[in-house]
């Protein structure tokens, strides 16, 4: 990749619980040494089950959290050494529309007040007919201007959040779970104006979900994360997955279509807690494959064209 | 439902205002207040000329409330009463509600070492009733009208701080704040745009019934004659001077005391009424 | 015929939010009850089980038949006492519908001891069996663990055994699996449909996922705004839908090789029950209405190739199917 617009390298977050009364402090690695790299115009996936880290992933990448190690660059400047006022110019490029459309948005901010925030945050005065435009774009009515956010519904929410993000002209969004609190019907509506916002502004997105269906439809690239680390990046949306977990949660998606039902597999172990991690592969305790070596040691993830962490690869 | 025209709170006070129970409490507050104004356009009398001869006067045309031992008229003491009593509360309502939120935004958005010195120090004075706290400042101050400003605003300065710093805690960590971090938002307009507008609408309400709470308190200290001093007419300070004459004249204990019970019971239905017409989904249910 | 519902419609107050529902149910089968949030499918798993008062609800007409009884003339009592032993309830958040406070086994053990009247060592024997063959692991440890402790996952199979300890017949699981994550949705999903082939139970499975009615149901119920749409076996439901709406919630999930762009979803909201429109409630947003859709309320008319639909359009290739 010659010029890539994001650069995460060897990122880390470790979270501590708070030094209670007659307790220990417990720390927990939320993201493991995680890289990734994001060209412009890419529709980059990042897939795993609650816990897998991909939120923190999201807010990493965004410098809306300190790295515990590794660093972020955006279109050639390090992130984690800008100084708080270069970072919020930076902010103008890249935003986010957040899962929850019920709290993503001030109760007591008008629409248009919402949609005008990155100008007002920004210090930049609203171009006139700026709002309107926005709202159209995301196919509300300029009506809806003087509305405040309890008289719309979910989907009418999202589409505010991102009007929102899009304000200023960013390069680059985060999507975190854009759709994961709405009715099928709406999501559909909400991918479909994402995907034709992507097309007509030439953004390049970070979308994270838990749907590995959804994201195999709509990005150009996916990582599968499991307690925190990459294990696998599917190099097109169709590969055929190479790591067990990836094709448990494969399976574990189900089409629309009685002929293709699945045969579910035994996943019996639960999942481990991110403060105790096992010594060797996270997956281990719930893997077919799993032999005494993954037990005890930990995979790397693989070089090449379709990288997998998984000494015993599909 | 209305499109564009809800706001939360603009137009609370006039949505209180539309229920009996508002119409009432806001009726007598506003008589109560325009009295403590206008006192001296709305008696011939003075509230410290004396007139010996005359005192312990039942109610009569010319005293309608009777008069006090040293033969004052009592509806023109009461009136005067007011005044101090109105103002001394609302005053030291306003000092802690002010250095409340102050406080308490500091300590619940900031947090780390300061919010846990506010914290140790808001509990600290939480376990000591409001009366004994005021009293002890007064004790420090002396008596006087500053003083019992300074004291009662103290003395509910925890609460505020508290309630204040419990909102900012939990809006701190609602979606928006962060979206707003995500677009470059700063502490400040974190603060001043998100989080104190939105703790606002509940610390209104403690104030309005703090401010009932503060006349009694006002009232008591006035009674030890720890409040104004004389000739200033308080309402705790008329009930003290009654009680020499319980039994000769008792409207001079009993009418200052009715005057304190049913303005303290007229602000506490009025919270109740500004409750519930800012509560957003009341409101869209009668629209 | 183990249930039998005709023209089921449920009031609350002055509004009525479910009207003209019918269909049936037989041992061994899995009936897939569909739709978005505000269709209707929760208001009918209440009235399944009998919990309707609850919510200030009733039932102005239609029949319930539970194993040839009518339930909806019955009495609370007697509601209760087919609750739990005959019909059991799975809710959708496995959070609240354990008792934080109480252990586990103890929990399971009060359903077949206040059913079955088992003692207090025959209802725990019965319990950790459930567990195990729920593959619960060290069942017998876990009777004495408190909710907070276990996954959601587990949790949501403790309310499971917790339904099949009273030995019932039928079993509604609202949204059994929509508060979990797809691996232990799966896991759930695979139990469930285990549970109806091996021990000939009949099960209703609310669900607003169409993925997982292909997966797991025989027979499928699409509501819409309060309304059936249509009701059909799986297969033909999935290969020929005849109602638009059908059509349209199966285009919603994304599949194997789909074009880009080729995901829509379905144009506006549900409408909420203060403001349904005349005629077919879902013309605002059909690409196939037509002439009278608007104002006539579509019967429900039987099709050849079996089930039904409310239509005045259905789309082609059923008529002569």
């Amino acid at each position: 990749m010659p010029d890539p617009l994001l650069r995460l390298q060897n990122l880390s977050k470790r979270f501590e619980t708070p030094n209670g009364f007659l307790k220990k402090p417990r720390s927990m690695l939320a993201v493991r040494d995680v890289s990734l790299s994001i060209a412009r115009g890419e529709v980059v996936g990042v897939v795993g089950e609650s816990g897998c880290g991909k939120s923190t992933l999201a807010r990493l990448a965004l410098c809306l959290l300190e790295p515990s190690g590794g660093s972020v660059s955006f279109d050639g400047a390090d992130l984690t050494g800008l100084r708080a006022r270069e970072l919020r110019r930076m902010r103008q490029r890249m935003t986010m529309v957040f899962q929850d459309p019920y709290s993503s948005l001030d109760p007591r901010y008008r629409i248009a007040d919402a949609v005008a925030e990155p100008f007002a945050v920004q210090g930049l005065p609203v171009p006139a007919g700026r709002i309107a435009e926005l709202l159209s774009k995301v196919g509300l009515p300029a009506s809806m201007a003087d509305s405040y956010p309890h008289q719309l519904s979910g989907g009418q929410r999202q589409r505010v959040g991102i009007a929102r993000a899009l304000a200023l002209n960013p390069d680059f969004v985060v999507l975190d779970e854009p759709t994961a609190s709405l009715d099928v019907s709406i999501q559909a509506q909400i991918i479909a104006l994402i995907q034709g916002l992507q097309a007509d502004l030439g953004l390049t997105y970070l979308f994270i979900s838990h749907d590995l269906g959804l994201v195999r439809y709509f990005c150009t690239r996916i990582v599968v994360m499991y307690l925190g680390a990459v294990v696998e990046e599917l190099p097109d949306p169709q590969a055929a997955p190479r790591h067990p977990y990836t094709a448990t949660l494969l399976a574990s998606t189900f089409a629309p279509d009685p002929a293709e039902r699945k045969q579910l597999s035994e996943l019996t172990d639960e999942v481990p807690s991110a403060f105790d991690l096992p010594k060797g592969c996270a997956f281990a305790g719930r893997c077919p494959k799993v032999t005494e070596r993954c037990r005890v040691t930990v995979p790397q993830l693989s070089d090449g064209e379709h990288p997998v962490a998984c000494f015993y690869p599909l | 439902m209305k499109v564009g025209t809800f706001d939360t709170r603009s137009g609370a006070i006039a949505r209180a205002l539309a229920t009996p129970k508002g119409v009432i409490a806001g009726g007598w507050l506003f008589l109560v207040v325009f009295v403590a104004i206008f006192a001296p356009y709305l008696t011939p009398y003075d509230y410290d000329i004396q007139n010996l001869p005359n005192a312990f006067a039942p109610p009569s045309a010319a005293h309608w409330l009777g008069t006090d031992e040293f033969g004052r008229d009592l509806l023109t003491r009461i009136m005067y009463g007011a005044r101090t009593s109105l103002s001394v509360s609302s005053v030291a309502i306003g000092i802690s509600v002010f250095c409340g939120m102050c406080l308490g935004a500091a300590a619940g958005f900031f947090g780390g070492w300061f919010d846990r010195a506010v914290t140790v120090a808001v509990d600290l004075t939480w376990s000591f009733p409001e009366i004994l706290v005021a009293l002890i400042l007064v004790a420090i101050m002396g008596p006087g009208v500053t003083g019992t400003m300074i004291a009662i605003g103290v003395a509910y300065l925890a609460q505020f701080t508290r309630l204040t710093r419990a909102q900012i805690m939990a809006i701190k960590s609602e979606t928006f704040v962060e979206a707003s971090r995500s677009l470059g938002a700063g502490h400040g307009y974190i603060l001043f745009r998100h989080l104190l507008p939105n703790a606002l609408t509940p610390v209104i309400v403690a104030a309005m019934l703090a401010t009932g709470d503060a006349i009694i308190l006002e009232a008591t200290l006035g009674f030890f004659g720890l409040g104004a001093q004389p000739p200033t007419p308080s309402w705790g300070a008329l009930m003290s001077s009654g009680t020499a004459q319980l039994f000769k004249a008792p409207w001079i204990i009993i009418l200052p005391g009715v005057a304190v019970a049913v303005t303290v019971f007229a602000i506490n239905l009025f919270g109740d009424a500004l409750v519930r017409a800012l509560d957003v989904r009341a409101g869209l249910r009668e629209a | 015929m183990l249930l039998r519902v005709e023209n089921l419609s449920v009031q609350i107050g002055s509004i009525t939010p479910l009207e003209g529902v019918n269909f049936d149910l037989d041992k061994g089968e899995i009936l897939g009850l569909v739709g978005e949030s505000g269709s209707g499918k929760s208001l009918t798993a209440l009235a399944l089980a009998g919990l309707l008062p609850l919510i200030g609800g009733r039932i102005p007409t239609g029949r319930l038949l539970f194993d040839g009884a009518d339930m909806v003339p019955m009495s609370r009592s007697q509601l209760r006492a087919l609750r739990g032993r005959k019909i059991a309830f799975v809710t959708q958040n496995p959070m609240t519908a354990l008792d934080p406070v109480q252990r586990i086994g103890d929990q399971v053990d009060f359903v077949s001891r206040t059913h079955l009247g088992l003692g207090r060592k025959a209802a725990r024997a019965r319990t950790v069996e459930l567990l195990t063959q729920l593959r619960i692991p060290q069942a017998d440890t876990i009777c004495n663990a408190y909710p907070h402790q276990l996954s959601g996952g587990m949790k949501q199979r403790i309310v499971i055994a917790m339904a099949l300890s009273g030995d019932p017949e039928l079993i509604i699981a609202d949204e059994p699996t929509t508060a979990l994550d797809v691996t232990v949705q799966a896991q759930i999903i695979q139990i469930l449909t285990t549970l109806v082939r091996e021990r000939g139970l009949a099960l209703v499975l609310i669900t607003h996922d169409m993925g997982v009615v292909a997966q797991a149901c025989d027979k499928v119920v699409v509501l819409y705004a309060g309304r059936l749409a249509e009701q059909r076996q799986v297969n033909a439901l999935f290969g020929r839908p005849a109602h638009p709406y059908s059509a349209a919630l199966i285009g919603c999930i994304p599949r194997e090789g789909m074009a880009p762009g080729s995901l829509v979803g379905i144009p506006g909201a549900v409408p909420s029950v203060a403001s349904y429109p005349t005629g077919c409630r879902f013309h605002p947003r059909c690409t196939n209405a037509g002439a009278g859709c608007s104002d006539i309320v579509p019967e429900l008319r039987s099709l050849d190739a079996g089930g039904a639909v409310a239509c005045h359009y259905p789309l082609p290739g059923i008529e002569n199917a």
